[in-house]
């Protein structure tokens, strides 16, 4: 998974009929100190996830196990929103 | 598999329904020089690893075969701790 934050959504009437229902939201990735990088990716929902929370982003064929996805043209989904980040190892070996 | 290494710790109260009761750990990809490679992934630990610890894990939807749930939203997880690894750029490196 990759960590992110929600930082807007997109609405679409003309889809897949299948996405019907579906709220996809534009996550934005974060590196380990939370700061913004370049990409995005638009996921669908599937804990309730607000604008400005950080969570998590399975992608790939995982997204569809879940029973918001499944059989659904959908790579990315949000499964966590984040309540606390714990990084202890810093160097390498 | 890849070969990565437990750098930290995720806590998500609010989570899919069949993710509960999974640790989610904070892996850095390693090549197997050990060198860090790409950036950090977080993956679900059934292997029960430390942090600073050595492992391998899987992704895609493999990733949710260690679990035992039928269906989960899981593309990373950590699926063995490293003892020892032995190749040519690295010669029998102990954990």
């Amino acid at each position: 998974m990759t960590l992110g934050k929600v930082i807007g959504t997109v609405w679409s009437t003309r889809k897949d009929e299948s996405l019907v229902g579906a709220k996809f939201l534009i996550v934005q990735e974060l590196d380990l100190e939370y700061n913004p990088k370049k990409s995005t990716v638009i996921a669908v929902d599937s804990v309730g996830a607000g604008v400005g929370e950080v969570v998590l982003v399975a992608q790939g064929s995982s997204a569809r196990q879940t029973t918001l996805t499944k059989n659904k043209p959908v790579d990315a989904v949000i499964m966590a929103i984040v309540d606390k980040l714990d990084i202890s190892h810093k160097e390498n070996t | 598999m890849l070969l990565g290494q437990v750098i930290g710790t995720i806590w998500a109260t609010r989570k899919y329904e069949t993710l509960h009761g999974y640790k989610m750990q904070f892996v850095q990809p390693l090549n197997s020089s050990l060198e860090k490679v790409g950036d950090p992934i977080i993956a679900v630990d059934t292997a029960g690893a430390g942090s600073g610890e050595i492992i391998l894990y899987v992704t895609a939807s493999e990733a949710v075969i260690p679990m035992d749930v039928d269906m989960a939203p899981v593309d990373a997880s950590i699926v063995a701790i490293v003892d020892s690894i032995n190749s040519e750029n690295l010669i029998e490196k102990f954990f």
